[in-house]
């Protein structure tokens, strides 16, 4: 079912200049070439009857509905695949198209259900309205013969067409009794999502839409996306919610709060009740489509676990107190100033995270910057696109993603390295390949098979199967041929680049070391493969690279976002449309979070700390003298708390007790700490050390705005009252102001105006304008008054472009005898990172536990069987998990997703980190696999400590329930 | 903080700017970094630990400790 407020023009948007001017039902018309007659009518008002056309699918011509009249031709066309000509006269009201439709009708309604008043879709069943619009007043052939609806025929016998509800997957039904075999479901499969999942199965009467193999959905390789549920006009396929509820009475754009794609969506509501998400066709960043977690898994925000009231103790193994929000300010204030007074101004941060608002985050580093004065202040980006900041800085001038995502629309060669979009960015993922399927060629490096190598319709022209650790030998490899076989575009460097430091590049990588021959033995990549991919980027045509923490998360992440950076400008791919370098941001927020000055050194808009200018600008509108020197990274943090310097934390939507690495020190870091405080949903693992916890608000429940990967600025919209009472902006705020320092905002508007006025990339960025617009893209300012999609077009944000050298450096995470694999680490579609939204959701059906998939041959070796217990052992810890055979892994490279705590992926990681940043190397630790029959030391005392942290919370709401003592 | 974490971190530093052909331009390198994205604390230590034989510290990280400009300790 569509969007109770979306209108459907039933075929896709021409996007040709020339137009076609033309008469329907003697309005004139004027459209672009290629527009069909139905989008035509329907732009003059004029709505075509139809069935199996909706303009996010092309059109199919199957429902013999949208017929119409056109002067001087014969016949009677369908209308959503005949395309406008110029001067074209149509007719589509005439007493012989009613007779034609009302004919067809009939015979849909005679193999229909009539349960209209029971049925979820009544009130905007497409079948339904067509049936009234063509006035059918009677069905002749009667409801006995042959059906599809009924599960008995009148002898009482069983009735062979029919097919029983399907209701496996957690979210939607399939019932099948309803289906009218419009194919639209299936369209949205194939051409949407790209998983070519649904068929049409059988001929004739018999057809019928069929999952795989006529698996269950739930069965088949149905990913869940919803795209059919969302195309199908009438109840077949219907969320479960929309069953359960009822039709929304009204609709609210906001944005998705999982990956950086930042999918814009309707929020449908019957009150604050939302009864189904939506995504919104116009969305700018996803056009309509969604995936599972976006439009199904939203159930966490009114989950029975989520914590309503502040609390506060003394000791982590005390009880949790419940109390008041103004004496938990008051306690963390108090808290925070004697640690202050005896230890030091240094002696509390704050970390802000990438699921917060761009509002909230700035606001925590304004808080930490001018209430706590001091610039301890980081943000969970630090664990996944530092490098990318400032690698991109380093080359290009600025630490965003060049493009908008249509932008690979143009592309001809997708270069894939280190992401897996159709997991981990699925609908961008699905757009690729859209493209990819068109025509566009495509290289992978990865040392994992991943689903886009080889999908339905898609096969890499180059999979270059790397050694975890070996990016930056690769990326030279490639420059390597690219600058000896001359494949260099000159012009575009010595008109746009620093001739200087592109000469040193160019003699550093020509060298014979580098050569792909040279490499081999490292990286693990053929040679020939290395020189193939090389050429085809350099030469196919627009090529552009995609990118994800597979680059950034290793010890030379940052030499690896610099060596992407200087094959793009090596090659003139950059400053133009269906080109350039494009990181796939893992969170929603992880552009806007950096943007908002939450690195310790930087200010909003990427101004370090020590630009006198910049300060200055800072102290006048925040009435404070700041510092001017860095402060502490996360795992600074950790290292000052466990020597005695550090003692306060204020952590708004970051589990870094889950998500960062060496977990091991990391609790015993956060166990060092007198007040830890934290701001979250949940009591997730890093609250289990917390002294002070802030109910928080979910997205639905407050406004602000989310930045994406593409640099889009779109608005978050609260659909619901905060269930704790405060949006998460306003908690940061009556903290500040309890610590003495003045904030007084009444809207999250006013936060992002005060950003605008403070940094020059936003300067016109407002609610309005995002309102006026849908989205923005940064810059906004008097120079691009309506944002940006395509950065450095005439000349690079830095001036000239910078090559930067790139020397491989082996990570020192080696294997050995004791240590002989390597583990590397990623996700899964259904569930996102820490998998505290999504593991309280019905997603679990997909992925309930991290497994450690292995390649046959070590499993093997190790007499492991699909499903054994398997310990992981590296020099930082030991966990235990299951084991899955694959074969797309490659020998001696293991890999687990890292969604459940007690997994302890991140027991197993080291305190490697890159050089520049100190992002941690997630993707390489070297490790040794067992069979085991028992969980790690580890996971038994993970479990006795959450299960006393979960009765410690339980001793306090059950107090609370009884009132004050 | 721990002493050894901040030799391997100035050193992974070094080791980057160790391709650099100009050496007092990779020297820079390493001071600069340090300066632009340390906190004062670490480099305050990293440079009495140099100054005290700096055991671990590979040559380049050496001469870009040696040349930093530690700020005043900030007031509470």
């Amino acid at each position: 079912m569509l969007s109770i407020v979306e209108i459907d023009y039933g075929t896709p948007k021409a996007t040709s200049k020339t137009t076609v001017e033309l008469q329907v039902d003697g309005k004139t018309v004027r459209v672009p070439q290629g527009t069909s007659v139905m989008r035509a009518a329907a732009q003059a008002g004029i709505n075509i009857p139809r069935l199996c056309a909706s303009e996010m699918l092309d059109a199919f011509g199957s429902c013999r509905l949208c017929l119409v009249e056109i002067e001087g031709r014969k016949g009677y066309p369908a209308s959503c695949t005949t395309p406008v000509s110029e001067g074209m006269t149509v007719s589509t009201q005439t007493p012989r198209l009613a007779d034609l439709r009302r004919g067809v009708m009939e015979l849909y309604i005679s193999d229909h259900p009539l349960d209209c008043l029971t049925c979820p879709a009544n009130g905007h069943c497409e079948l339904q309205d067509m049936a009234g619009v063509v006035g059918l007043r009677e069905v002749r052939y009667g409801y006995e013969g042959a059906n599809h609806v009924y599960a008995k025929t009148p002898a009482g016998e069983a009735n062979p067409r029919f097919v029983a509800k399907d209701e496996s997957n957690p979210y939607f039904t399939f019932d099948p009794s309803k289906c009218i075999a419009c194919s639209r479901c299936v369209r949205a499969c194939d051409e949407v999502q790209g998983t070519f999942a649904l068929t049409i199965q059988g001929r004739g009467f018999d057809s019928k839409v069929a999952a795989s193999q006529d698996n269950r959905f739930l069965d088949s390789e149905c990913v869940s996306c919803g795209a059919c549920v969302q195309a199908c006009p009438t109840a077949t396929l219907s969320e479960k919610s929309l069953i359960d509820k009822g039709q929304a009475e009204h609709s609210v754009v906001t944005t998705c709060a999982y990956c950086g794609v930042g999918c814009s969506f309707r929020a449908e509501m019957k009150g604050e009740d939302i009864v189904r998400m939506v995504p919104n066709k116009d969305g700018q960043a996803n056009h309509g489509h969604s995936c599972v977690k976006g439009r199904f898994a939203i159930g966490y925000a009114s989950h029975p676990e989520r914590i309503t009231t502040p609390m506060i103790r003394a000791k982590i193994s005390d009880p949790w107190k419940v109390v008041g929000w103004d004496e938990a300010f008051a306690h963390v204030a108090s808290e925070f100033k004697r640690l202050q007074a005896a230890y030091g101004r240094q002696a509390v941060g704050g970390i802000t995270s990438s699921r917060c608002t761009n509002e909230e985050t700035y606001l925590v580093q304004k808080l930490v910057r001018a209430g706590f004065g001091n610039n301890n202040v980081d943000t969970c980006a630090r664990v996944c696109h530092s490098p990318t900041g400032y690698g991109l800085k380093s080359t290009l001038g600025e630490s965003a993603g060049t493009q908008d995502f249509d932008s690979i629309e143009q592309t001809d060669v997708v270069l894939v390295i280190g992401a897996n979009p159709t997991d981990a960015h699925p609908v961008f993922g699905s757009q690729m390949k859209q493209r990819l399927r068109a025509g566009a060629r495509l290289i992978v490096i990865d040392p994992r098979r991943i689903d886009l190598v080889r999908s339905p319709h898609i096969q890499a022209d180059y999979h270059l199967k790397l050694k975890p650790g070996t990016n930056v030998a690769v990326l030279d490899a490639l420059a390597h041929v690219i600058v000896t076989e001359g494949l260099v575009d000159e012009a575009f460097v010595s008109a746009r680049c620093e001739p200087e430091a592109f000469a040193k590049w160019r003699a550093f990588v020509a060298q014979d070391k580098y050569s792909p021959e040279a490499m081999e033995a490292e990286t693990g990549v053929p040679a020939d493969l290395v020189r193939g991919a090389a050429r085809l980027y350099a030469t196919g045509g627009n090529a552009a690279i995609y990118y994800g923490l597979g680059v950034t998360e290793h010890a030379q992440g940052s030499t690896a976002v610099m060596g992407i950076a200087n094959l793009a400008m090596a090659t003139g791919n950059i400053g133009r449309e269906g080109v350039g370098v494009n990181p796939m941001r893992g969170q929603n927020n992880v552009q806007g979070s950096c943007d908002m000055g939450s690195f310790p050194h930087e200010f909003p808009g990427y101004r370090h700390v020590s630009d006198v200018a910049t300060r200055a600008l800072f102290e006048k509108a925040w009435g404070v003298p700041l510092l001017g020197e860095p402060g502490l990274r996360i795992p600074n943090m950790f290292e000052a708390a466990l020597d005695g310097s550090f003692r306060g934390l204020y952590i708004e939507g970051e589990d870094i007790a889950q998500s960062d690495p060496d977990t091991q020190h990391v609790t015993a870091a956060l166990s060092a700490m007198e007040c830890i405080v934290v701001q979250d949903l949940f009591l997730n693992e890093t609250a289990k050390y917390a002294h002070v916890f802030l109910p928080g608000s979910s997205f639905l429940e407050k406004d602000g705005t989310f930045t994406n990967a593409e640099r889009r600025v779109s608005r978050v919209r609260k659909v619901m009252a905060p269930k704790a009472g405060y949006a998460d902006w306003e908690i940061t705020q009556k903290l500040a102001q309890a610590m003495g320092y003045p904030m007084h905002y009444s809207d999250a508007s006013e936060i992002l105006d005060e950003i605008a006025r403070l940094t020059p990339t936003f300067h016109g960025m407002s609610f309005d304008k995002i309102d006026q617009l849908g989205s923005v893209q940064w810059p906004c300012n008097e120079e691009h008054p309506n944002g940006t999609p395509v950065m450095h077009v005439d000349e690079f944000v830095r001036g000239k472009g910078r090559f930067m050298l790139t020397e491989y450096v082996p990570t020192s995470e080696k294997v050995n005898a004791e240590h002989p694999l390597i583990l590397t680490t990623g996700r899964i579609l259904s569930q996102y990172n820490v998998g505290a939204q999504t593991r309280r959701t019905a997603n679990v059906m997909w992925h309930d536990e991290d497994r450690l998939e292995i390649h046959p041959h070590d499993a093997e070796e190790r007499g492991i069987n699909e499903n054994d217990w398997v310990g992981i052992r590296s020099r930082s810890g030991d966990t235990v998990l299951r084991a899955m055979i694959s074969e797309r892994m490659q020998p001696g490279v293991v890999y687990t997703t890292f969604h459940f705590p007690g997994s302890g992926a991140n027991v197993i990681t080291t305190e490697n980190s890159d050089w520049a940043t100190n992002c941690p190397e997630y993707k390489v630790t070297a490790v040794q696999v067992t069979r085991v029959n028992q969980p790690s030391d580890w996971q038994k005392r993970f479990h006795a400590f959450s299960d006393q942290q979960q009765d410690l919370l339980e001793q306090a709401q059950s107090a609370d329930t009884l009132g004050p003592a | 903080m721990n002493i050894e974490r901040l030799v391997t971190m100035a050193n992974d530093i070094a080791t980057y700017f160790t391709v650099e052909p100009d050496h007092a331009v990779a020297v820079e390198g390493v001071r600069d970094h340090l300066t632009k994205f340390w906190d004062p604390v670490m480099r305050r230590q990293l440079k009495a630990y140099l100054e005290q034989g700096g055991e671990g510290l590979v040559p380049l990280a050496r001469e870009g400790v040696e040349k930093l400009i530690l700020p005043p300790i900030a007031g509470n």
